[in-house]
């Protein structure tokens, strides 16, 4: 049972491809040596900078020796024919077997695959590995064809087993396969020869280099909070940096630095982000003066002066990438105490998207709708719509311009120093929230309205233009969006018509477009007439007429209301706009409730019901549902439903009549039959005034009764009799039936 | 810096570049004479990546980046500054050994320095080209980009170009252990008459800051923009033949003017005149002058294809 060692050498990988990389190394070669015959006992891949290696323990050193039986002519078949299957068989006449079958006596062939060497079928696989790895990106150099994530320099591949270890032959593109590997680039550079994985990583780690990224990665963990114990400082968690920075190195050698003085007064994002994006630097924090004051750089060797010189240049390009952001901050600041107008002035000449205005345009709907939606979330509106109108302001910041990623939390800093109150400030930051599905969900009312603003503002715009998400393209993020919104009004269980708050956000768009259009006394009416989907004539009379009457500010804004409605109606297009978001909001809140355990088919069912554009009642009802139909009960009760509902479509459909009213008590013949009127009698009102008070625990238990009446009256009772009157009166005692369960769902969407 | 054969000046620290590069077997070529962003544009980088024909030059190329002009204040940030650029097609497989060595030559040696080579792609919009590789981090600071071209103007690169990148002052800085960029010696500090960079350039940089950011007329730099496409657009549709009948197609003539467009261009942006939609009209403007002039110089000699 022979070890299989592969090490594919190469100039740096870069550090985010490297763990796939490995799991795809790992995965190839062992499925094509299965799928080539051989069995292995264990395999494992490792990665360095420069390097992917995998080591297979316990490989068949052949695979089987296979048998295949193939059906050939009848015996008495002209020549012609035998003799092309004995060339497709490669046999002799002796070699076949007349056997008997059901047409006659038939040539059968037996034809044997002898096993192949392990070392063939490994070079057949790595080849067609290296040939065709799934590199996110790759490349050509020098003057060859082969591709690989940076040029290719060198291939160990060996075979070892109690004999000794042998070169497995291969040679692609002019790189044979050897049994030689280098170490530490500066350290250990040169060449050396290895007989298998122990004896591989045992020279690797001589040679300065350490395999495994685990095993980097908690090195560098344990050595950074070593420095940091030293100083009673912590080092900042940040997972993600851990495992690019092990990926940067072969042998890692972590050295701490103190942030100059002149540089602590900076934001702790901002000291943390600019050392992590320029520089990778791991923040450390003084927990005595909740700041944060030195970093851990992670160098690639150790020197003769133990990294003096090494660290001596990280603290300088940090001064100097500080100095820039000391600089930003300082500006910035400035402009946010003298009331930040030009930056908002700024944000006119800012295109958000060619079709939606600008940045500007975009803060002046976004800060209308907050003011709507204010009072939803017992927001103050004054408040909301400043926050709105501030939240954004920091996208022309310079700290922003050079770390996107610290739009909001800069945002808010600008707004206290404009001497805002907190409530407004803490939008800025929180208005982007949330930003995926296990982002924290802002909860304070300003942020809330603000935050719900931007996203339907988002939302109701590329639907208007048209701009929906297919398939896995979603390059507006409108699906996070959507969650975004979900969460938003869960979470603060917010009673929102979202109907008429998707309403106001596309009507702001369609009107901004047509003020835009009257007011720049814009020419291209085909362009804006495309834009809002009408003639362009009758774009160019209303602009004819409001222009004429140069009226009254408040009649020419009346008169140009009117218009929009009048446009809406004439496209028509904005009432599918809002019909196809919201079921777009419906999707996304299934996938929502899916993972939290509710079924599509239990949402179906109460989204079907009216009131589905309130959340809200939509999950309250779907959890209280999906509560009853986990009982045994409940799921008899939807049987029942569901028959009752059958049996009144095929009579309805058959007699053209539909059942709906008039059962009466007095025709009844059997206990069962009255059983049920006694039963719905009582169910009825209840169900309906709980549903009134949205107390939809007490509604599931109310039509929960109605299990057994329902049960026993369907095992007792023929619906389809002869008597007509008796007929009809079950057929309407059916209908309550129906009724009752239609107050609280869809019944015939449930599945099962 | 503790390498006993630290360089002493800026300019030191660019003719022990050029000495190490042309031991190394390159052409050493001057500067292109046109105003530039990048010493990628000049045609020995972007026309000779193209084709077949094998190549090795360096050189120095002073670079203009409008919008990064700080009136001479910034350590950092200039809006002239020079760029030292290797080309060496096909690539060579010691391309790194042989920029490694070029760090010791000016006095980084690698056993004293964290040398590291981080992803970083590199892709130019303007010119259709993109290729793979690294920045290059000395001690945490970006010296060098170091890229496999894979296409320009829009042409695959067969064979494969090495391309490498040495941002010069910032690189200087930090073998010289200067803050701020005016400070630097330009050449020996000792020298009867000292210079230093701010010596020659912060007025320079003053005046130029001004004339980008507030003075360039734009109604003028977008008529040349547009004679500069004009022009480039001439030249690829004329004639191969000239009126003797020798076949001279003017590919280099032709990239003059895309040059000269970009660099337009640069200085429109920095007035800020030009808004974000209109950006990307512009750059794939002067992209598709860029992949006309790859188009005509591929069937030139120096492409090694011409007939």
């Amino acid at each position: 049972m022979p070890d299989l060692l592969i090490e594919l050498f190469s100039e740096e990988i870069p550090a985010r491809m490297q763990a796939r990389a490995r799991d795809d190394l790992k995965r190839l070669i062992t499925d094509g040596l299965v799928e080539a015959g051989l069995t292995y006992a264990s395999a494992g891949a490792f990665s360095t900078p420069r390097r992917l290696t995998l080591t297979v323990e316990g490989l068949t050193d052949h695979s089987p020796t296979t048998r295949e039986e193939r059906k050939g002519p009848r015996t008495d078949a002209p020549e012609k024919a035998l003799e092309g299957f004995l060339r497709s068989t490669g046999l002799t006449r002796e070699q076949l077997e007349a056997r008997d079958d059901k047409k006659g006596q038939v040539w059968f062939a037996t034809i044997t695959h002898p096993g192949r060497p392990a070392a063939e079928i490994v070079a057949e696989v790595l080849e067609a590995t290296i040939r065709n790895f799934p590199w996110p990106k790759s490349m050509r150099w020098g003057a060859g064809n082969l591709r690989w994530v940076r040029p290719l320099h060198s291939i160990l591949c060996i075979l070892s087993d109690e004999a000794g270890a042998q070169v497995v032959p291969l040679n692609i593109d002019g790189i044979e396969a050897g049994n030689r590997t280098r170490g530490h680039r500066f350290m250990a550079p040169d060449a050396f020869a290895v007989t298998g994985f122990e004896d591989y990583a045992t020279k690797l780690r001589r040679a300065t280099v350490m395999l495994d990224a685990d095993e980097r990665a908690s090195e560098i963990r344990s050595q950074a909070e070593n420095l940091a114990f030293a100083r009673g400082w912590q080092i900042v968690p940040d997972e993600g940096l851990l495992a690019e920075v092990a990926g940067l190195v072969e042998w890692p050698v972590p050295l701490m630095g103190v942030i100059e003085a002149r540089f602590l007064s900076l934001p702790p994002e901002v000291l943390q982000t600019s050392m992590k994006e320029h520089q990778k630097f791991f923040s450390a924090l003084n927990p005595s003066t909740g700041r944060i004051e030195g970093f851990v750089t992670v160098a690639n060797i150790e020197t003769l002066d133990d990294g003096a010189t090494i660290l001596s240049g990280n603290q300088r390009v940090l001064a100097a990438r500080l100095s820039d952001a000391a600089f930003f901050w300082e500006n910035d600041l400035r402009e946010a105490k003298a009331g930040m107008a030009t930056w908002a002035e700024g944000l006119k000449s800012v295109t958000f998207h060619n079709k939606l205005g600008s940045q500007a345009d975009r803060i002046d709907r976004i800060a209308a709708l907050s003011r709507e939606i204010a009072p939803l979330v017992g927001a103050d509106p004054d408040q909301a719509e400043r926050a709105a109108r501030l939240a954004k302001l920091d996208l022309r910041s310079a700290m922003v311009g050079e770390f996107p990623e610290l739009q909001g939390t800069m945002g808010r800093y600008y707004a206290l120093e404009a001497g805002e109150p907190a409530a407004v400030a803490d939008a800025a930051r929180d208005h982007y929230k949330p930003l995926g599905p296990s982002d924290e969900v802002p909860t304070a009312p300003v942020s809330v309205a603000v935050a719900l603003a931007d996203k339907i503002d988002t939302l109701t715009g590329f639907w208007v233009i048209g701009e929906k998400p297919t398939g896995s393209k979603d390059p507006f993020a409108l699906r996070r969006a959507a969650l975004g919104v979900i969460r938003l009004l869960l979470t603060g269980s917010i009673r929102a018509k979202l109907t008429s708050v998707i309403g106001d956000g596309t009507r702001r768009h369609y009107s901004q477009e047509l003020h835009r259009f009257l007011r720049e006394d814009r020419e291209d009416s085909e362009a804006a007439a495309a834009w809002l989907g009408v003639e362009p004539e009758i774009l160019r009379t209303h602009r004819t007429e409001l222009r004429a009457s140069m009226m009254l500010q408040q009649e020419r804004d009346k008169k140009s209301r009117e218009l929009i409605e009048s446009l809406r109606l004439q496209r028509n297009a904005p009432v599918t706009d809002e019909q196809t978001l919201l079921s777009f909001l419906h999707d996304r809140l299934k996938v929502h409730l899916r993972e939290q355990g509710i079924r599509h088919d239990i949402i179906d069912a109460v989204l079907a019901q009216e009131g589905n554009d309130d959340l809200v009642r939509v999950v309250a009802r779907a959890t209280a549902l999906n509560g009853m139909l986990a009982t045994e009960d409940g799921r008899n009760l939807t049987q029942g439903l569901k028959r009752a509902s059958n049996i009144l479509a095929q009579a309805e459909e058959k007699d053209g009549v539909e059942y709906s009213f008039g059962a009466d008590p007095k025709f009844a013949e059997t206990d069962e039959e009255r059983g049920l009127f006694t039963a719905l009698d009582t169910a009825e009102p209840k169900i309906k005034a709980a549903m009134a008070a949205e107390d939809y625990p007490a509604a599931m238990t109310a039509i929960a009764a109605l299990r057994a009446p329902i049960d026993a009256f369907f095992e007792a009772v023929q619906v389809n009799t002869d008597n007509q009157i008796v007929r009809r009166n079950r057929l309407n005692l059916l209908s309550r039936i129906r009724e009752a369960g239609r107050q609280i769902a869809d019944f015939g969407s449930i599945e099962g | 810096m503790t390498s006993p054969n630290r360089p002493r000046s800026f300019q030191e620290i660019i003719l022990r570049l050029q000495s190490y590069w042309a031991d190394k077997g390159c052409a050493v070529l001057q500067p292109y004479d046109m105003e530039v962003g990048a010493g990628t544009f000049h045609p020995a980088t972007t026309l000779r990546a193209l084709g077949g024909r094998s190549w090795a030059a360096a050189y120095v190329q002073p670079s203009r980046r409008p919008t990064d002009g700080r009136y001479g204040e910034n350590p950092n940030r200039l809006q002239h500054y020079y760029q030292y650029q290797v080309i060496i097609k096909p690539s060579p497989p010691d391309l790194q050994e042989l920029y490694l060595g070029s760090l010791r030559a000016i006095g980084l040696d690698p056993m004293v320095h964290d040398v590291r080579f981080v992803e970083d792609d590199w892709e130019s919009p303007t010119l259709g080209a993109w290729g793979l590789g690294w920045e290059v981090w000395c001690d945490g600071m970006e010296v060098s980009q170091f890229t496999y071209f894979q296409q320009v103007g829009g042409h695959d690169c067969r064979p494969v170009s090495g391309e490498l990148t040495y941002g010069l002052e910032r690189l200087a800085m930090y073998v010289l252990g200067v803050e701020h960029v005016m400070d630097m010696p330009f050449n020996d500090p000792d020298s009867p008459i000292a210079l230093s960079y701010g010596d020659i350039f912060r007025q320079t940089e003053q005046e130029y800051s001004r004339w980008n950011f507030d003075q360039a007329d734009t109604e003028m730099l977008f008529q040349h923009f547009k004679d500069a496409e004009a022009e480039c657009a001439r030249i690829l549709a004329a004639a191969e033949n000239d009126s003797a009948g020798r076949r001279i197609p003017m590919a280099h003539p032709a990239y003059d003017q895309a040059i000269k467009a970009s660099h337009l261009f640069n200085l429109l942006d920095a007035r800020g005149v030009i808004s974000v939609t209109e950006r990307q009209a512009y750059i794939g403007r002067v992209r598709a002058l860029a992949k006309g002039c790859a188009d005509l110089f591929l069937t030139t000699d120096a492409a090694g294809t011409a007939a």
